[in-house]
């Protein structure tokens, strides 16, 4: 807590009457590299809006160190902002763009040169100083949006879905090297994105949010090994999530049958909600398995199959690079380790059956539905 | 059916166009005859610029333009600027209102400003008619072309300039100059543009709002009409039609580029 940069305390937010944050609370350390996760609509980018200033919450405080920045306009904010779209200013040039924020507080012309040259260098933009932005690709603009914001030497630089307009291989390479950018300056991001996997593979902490509050926070190993919640097990990555009675210390039954884990601090006979990862799950002949099932579709995915099996009615994602025919019977095998128990919770019995699968999480990553969440906002806002 | 359509459309411009043709043609006619061609000559030209009156109305007209343009510009961006921050419903009730003095017909609006001016008039002792309710008159009808011209602007901006430019530092009323303006100036251009045009153009509200003390062009010209007619008037009338038509050129040039720059951008 001591050192903090950031801490949102309280935070509620309406829109015309619609509660879009609710008793939000979150403290980010500095240098760390935060990410907000979530679909859309969670109150993500609202979150990110208040930091950089362009919301006040109706209710609560934001602290900067020490100091409440409630009411302090976003031109006063040691902050920066990299924008969806990245907002660069479409009647200058590059060097223009970067410059803009050192031209404002009147850095003096060699001063300003040599930022500039070193921001574009740190992006690999050298040599586009005089180029229109128009004329430059998406990928190379999201470079200048990055100079431009780094140029102010920002103690925080909020990053609001900088990738979704990127493709997929881009996407990948920028999300390396948005990273190592940030663990060369030591600067803090607060990363906002929709794409669990990106969260994954970048932050030091994840914060997990829906319908406008936090669902859990914590390392991404945390986050994906010790889910809160059917919707956390749900949202990162693939879960089947069925439901189970806590016996007694590290011992759970479901499907009639008990197995051993290593969950505990449960009431005696609680109801719990179980996790079982899809690639955790051992094949194995039926006659060995803990449980049998039948195998009811199959697809190819690359790395693995995406088998969908069915036991007793219940159907479960398995992720095995063996091909297993629909219609052929197995057993599976579950290790204590590949069992995980969760306190029921509001989402119990919403997430975790694949009995109609159907490419969930292609669903997720689709970057429309975010836009107008963001109109939206926009609109409040004004 | 191709000739048909040609003669037809031959036939729809030769009788928009006749009268104005004959009214340059005996323009330059060397004597006063407005039936017969007695030969080329710009005395009727000369005539005009040594009538003090009519260069009297001519400065009236041109100040009263650039006055009215240059203020109605100002205050259709603000106004601009404040209905775009409305919300949706709010916005379109403005609009809406905006667009009532352009349908509305003229004569009402200028009536209804010479009873308002006639009235403060009476009341209080302040605008005599005269250069500043004529000035005044044409403000009003002005702003709505400005507010129209940069609405569009406005909506193509992204709004993520703006606060970008906050974002770095900047306070409000320069992230505004140097962010917004900037996207705008093309139709705040096109709205002082128009706005000027109009204001040349306008007869029916200056009629009611000028005073004795000034006139316009398009007044005197009326009022010249109701003596025996010098081809003077054509002169007159020759230039009128002429500097409006290369404004309006202007500006139909600067939207059609623009609408060539919207295209390539998406």
């Amino acid at each position: 807590m001591n050192n903090s940069v950031i801490t949102l305390k309280n935070i509620a937010v309406s829109f015309d009457g619609e509660q879009v944050l609710k008793d939000f609370n979150l403290s980010i350390s500095d240098g760390e590299f935060v990410t907000l996760l979530g679909p859309s609509g969670c109150g993500k980018t609202t979150t990110l809006r208040i930091i950089g200033g362009f919301i006040s919450p109706t209710d609560g405080d934001v602290f900067f160190g020490e100091k409440n920045v409630r009411d302090l306009p976003p031109y006063k904010r040691e902050v920066n902002t990299i924008f969806q779209r990245y907002a660069l200013f479409p009647h200058m040039d590059v060097y223009e763009n970067v410059a803009f924020g050192l031209r404002v507080q009147k850095k003096d012309k060699a001063d300003i040169e040599e930022t500039v040259e070193k921001m574009l260098s740190l992006v690999n933009l050298k040599g586009f100083e005089h180029r229109k932005v128009s004329t430059l690709s998406g990928g190379q603009q999201q470079r200048v949006a990055i100079a431009r914001a780094l140029a102010n030497r920002p103690k925080v630089l909020l990053l609001d879905e900088p990738l979704a307009a990127l493709d997929l291989k881009l996407r990948k390479d920028m999300q390396n090297e948005l990273k190592n950018m940030q663990k060369q300056l030591g600067i803090t991001f607060v990363y906002v994105t929709h794409d669990q996997e990106e969260a994954l593979s970048m932050s030091d902490t994840v914060v997990v949010m829906d319908g406008g509050k936090i669902q859990q926070i914590g390392t991404p190993l945390d986050i994906y090994n010790e889910p809160v919640n059917a919707f956390v097990a749900d949202f990162i990555g693939e879960s089947n999530i069925l439901d189970g009675v806590m016996k007694r210390d590290f011992v759970v039954e479901f499907f009639g049958r008990t197995f051993d884990c290593l969950d505990s601090g449960f009431d005696e006979n609680e109801p719990v909600d179980v996790v079982i990862r899809p690639e955790d799950i051992d094949i194995v002949e039926p006659i060995r398995g803990h449980l049998t099932g039948t195998v009811t579709s199959v697809t190819f995915k690359g790395v693995h199959y995406e088998t969908i099996v069915d036991f007793k009615g219940f159907k479960w994602l398995i992720q095995t690079t063996d091909y297993y025919a629909p219609g052929t019977v197995i057993g599976i095998v579950l290790n204590p380790e590949d069992i995980h128990i969760m306190k029921k919770s509001e989402y119990s019995g919403l997430f975790g059956d694949y009995s109609s699968y159907s490419e969930e999480f292609d669903e997720m990553a689709d970057p429309e539905i975010d836009l107008v969440e963001e109109t939206k906002e926009a609109e409040s806002y004004e | 059916m191709k000739t048909l359509s040609k003669v037809y459309n031959g036939l729809i411009f030769a009788f928009l166009y006749a009268p104005i043709v004959v009214l340059i043609v005996f323009s330059f006619n060397s004597t006063s005859s407005r039936v017969k061609w007695s030969g080329f000559s710009l005395r009727w030209y000369e005539k005009l610029f040594g009538n003090a009156e009519i260069l009297d109305c001519l400065k009236v007209t041109l100040e009263i333009a650039l006055l009215s343009a240059l203020i109605a510009t100002v205050i259709g961006v603000l106004s601009a600027l404040g209905i775009f921050a409305m919300n949706g419903k709010l916005r379109k009730a403005f609009l809406a209102v905006n667009n009532i003095p352009m349908v509305n017909p003229e004569i009402v609006t200028g009536i209804s400003l010479m009873l308002l001016f006639v009235f403060v008039y009476r009341s209080v002792g302040l605008l005599q008619p005269g250069f500043t309710t004529l000035l005044i008159a044409h403000i009003t009808f002005n702003i709505p072309y400005v507010i129209l011209q940069v609405m569009p602007k406005l909506r193509q901006l992204d709004p993520r300039l703006y606060e970008a430019a906050l974002d770095l530092g900047c306070p409000p009323t320069r992230a505004f100059c140097k962010v917004v303006l900037p996207e705008i100036v093309p139709g705040v251009l096109t709205g002082a543009l128009m706005a000027f045009t109009m204001s040349l153009d306008d007869f029916v509200i200056s009629y009611f709002n000028s005073g004795s003390s000034a006139q316009t062009l398009s007044v005197l010209i009326y009022n010249m009409t109701k003596k025996p007619i010098t081809p003077e008037i054509n002169a007159l009338s020759t230039l009128m039609f002429g500097s409006i038509m290369v404004l309006l050129l202007v500006i139909n040039i600067r939207q059609i580029k623009d609408m060539g720059q919207k295209a390539n951008r998406s």
